[in-house]
């Protein structure tokens, strides 16, 4: 059942190219629009790098929470799902997967040339494309507790932003400070370790709380 | 057997009914009848256990639902005005997902039968986005032919079903019934079931 949910997901996703298409655009056009707009110093790009693309790789995630759960719930899908006789918290991971491997993975795969625009060493390059690779993930997670909060509210859009920036804040810090310190010559392990405890916590909590707050949205 | 005592569901300040009490033995068909907005829908839903009555109980088989949870979930089939379909998904894909995610893997033959039983032969292939409303509903009904489940809660099923499809639902109806399934609805039109016992319940 957690399969087919994915598998359904996916296959939306498939059917309805353009969803996925402009998370991935916004995110490249938002990343490029940096050299375009500071210029050729490449020192200030560098630096700048690993800040960019991880505040891009956010607000790219962010962008494609509103369709999360949206909609299920006009065409009463998730009333169906809430019914089903098995753990709802489990088909609410899988959406959440399958928002990830949808909008969280393409990020991940385009980063490493886009990161080029910024004159990344390959190993910064490496380093970038791990730690969003642990941490796009969070964001699908905790993003589904954003959407699912804001179910069905009018201009829930700017209201899921509000909720779920700040809560992304740690993963944005971490994320970005194991470049920042693999490009200073220090060692990023520690970023990369909690970067996994951030996912592992989310794994195991957010399912739960998007299925609460789910539960409550349909009432 | 299903069992409601004393339920009572508030929307807002209003409230929509109280004291509405009924024993559901299997066999048997409950219809809920009501004038628009008399909160037949909510009570439905409170019966699915998707929203909390204000007041009272709800038991199967003597246990509370809430308390059973999933388990009295395993026993329901829900169908209520949203289709439950997806527009980009075929008709044979939507009905194949909606039975496992109800919890019932269904083979595609075991679902192209259902679907042909539902008049949608030659369709099964279309994006329900090009379908009619009538055949949209044809769609979420033809899941009450693949699911096992014996307490069946159909919102306004007839709605938009012209009177061949009325017909097969209330053949389909009485099959269940003579299975010793349980149906509650709520529907404006007239509808007999001969020979098996008919509750109906009054919403003022």
């Amino acid at each position: 059942m957690f399969f087919w949910i994915i598998k359904r997901d996916l296959l939306l996703a498939v059917r309805r190219r353009s969803d996925v298409l402009t998370t991935l655009f916004f995110f490249v056009i938002v990343v490029s629009l940096f050299p375009l707009s500071v210029g050729p110093e490449m020192n200030l790009l560098r630096t700048m790098a690993p800040g960019v693309v991880w505040v891009a790789a956010l607000l790219a995630s962010m962008l494609s929470l509103g369709r999360l759960f949206s909609n299920d719930y006009l065409d009463g899908t998730l009333e169906q799902m809430l019914l089903s006789p098995q753990s709802f918290s489990l088909l609410v991971l899988g959406k959440a997967l399958a928002h990830w491997l949808v909008t969280g993975v393409p990020l991940v795969l385009m980063a490493p040339v886009l990161g080029i625009q910024y004159d990344l060493p390959a190993d910064a390059l490496f380093v970038l494309v791990v730690s969003l690779l642990l941490g796009t993930p969070v964001l699908s997670l905790i993003g589904a507790i954003g959407a699912a909060l804001t179910l069905g509210l009018r201009g829930g859009g700017v209201l899921v932003s509000l909720l779920v920036l700040p809560l992304y804040i740690p993963v944005l810090i971490f994320g970005a400070g194991a470049v920042e310190a693999n490009m200073a010559g220090v060692s990023f392990e520690a970023h990369l370790s909690l970067l996994g405890a951030f996912l592992l916590v989310s794994l195991v909590f957010s399912p739960w709380a998007t299925a609460s707050s789910l539960r409550v949205s349909m009432e | 057997m299903l069992q409601g005592s004393n339920l009572a569901c508030v929307r807002g300040d209003r409230r929509l009914f109280k004291d509405v009490n009924f024993t559901l033995e299997a066999g048997t068909l409950m219809q809920v009848h009501g004038p628009n907005g008399s909160g037949k829908t909510s009570l439905l839903r409170i019966l699915c256990g998707l929203s909390n009555p204000a007041l009272g109980e709800i038991t199967w088989n003597g246990t509370g639902i809430r308390t059973l949870g999933y388990e009295y979930l395993s026993n329901l089939t829900y169908i209520g005005h949203l289709s439950g379909t997806k527009d980009d998904l075929t008709v044979l894909e939507n009905i194949r997902i909606s039975s496992a995610l109800a919890g019932m893997q269904i083979t595609e033959a075991q679902a192209r039968k259902a679907l042909a039983y539902m008049g949608l032969k030659g369709r099964e292939l279309l994006p329900a986005k090009v379908l009619s409303q009538g055949q949209r509903r044809r769609v979420a009904l033809a899941r009450l032919l693949v699911c096992k489940t014996k307490l069946w809660i159909l919102d306004e099923p007839l709605a938009a079903l012209d009177v061949m499809a009325v017909k097969l639902i209330q053949r389909l109806l009485e099959r269940h019934l003579a299975d010793e399934g349980m149906v509650i609805m709520t529907t404006h039109q007239d509808i007999e079931v001969t020979t098996f016992s008919k509750v109906n319940l009054k919403l003022a």
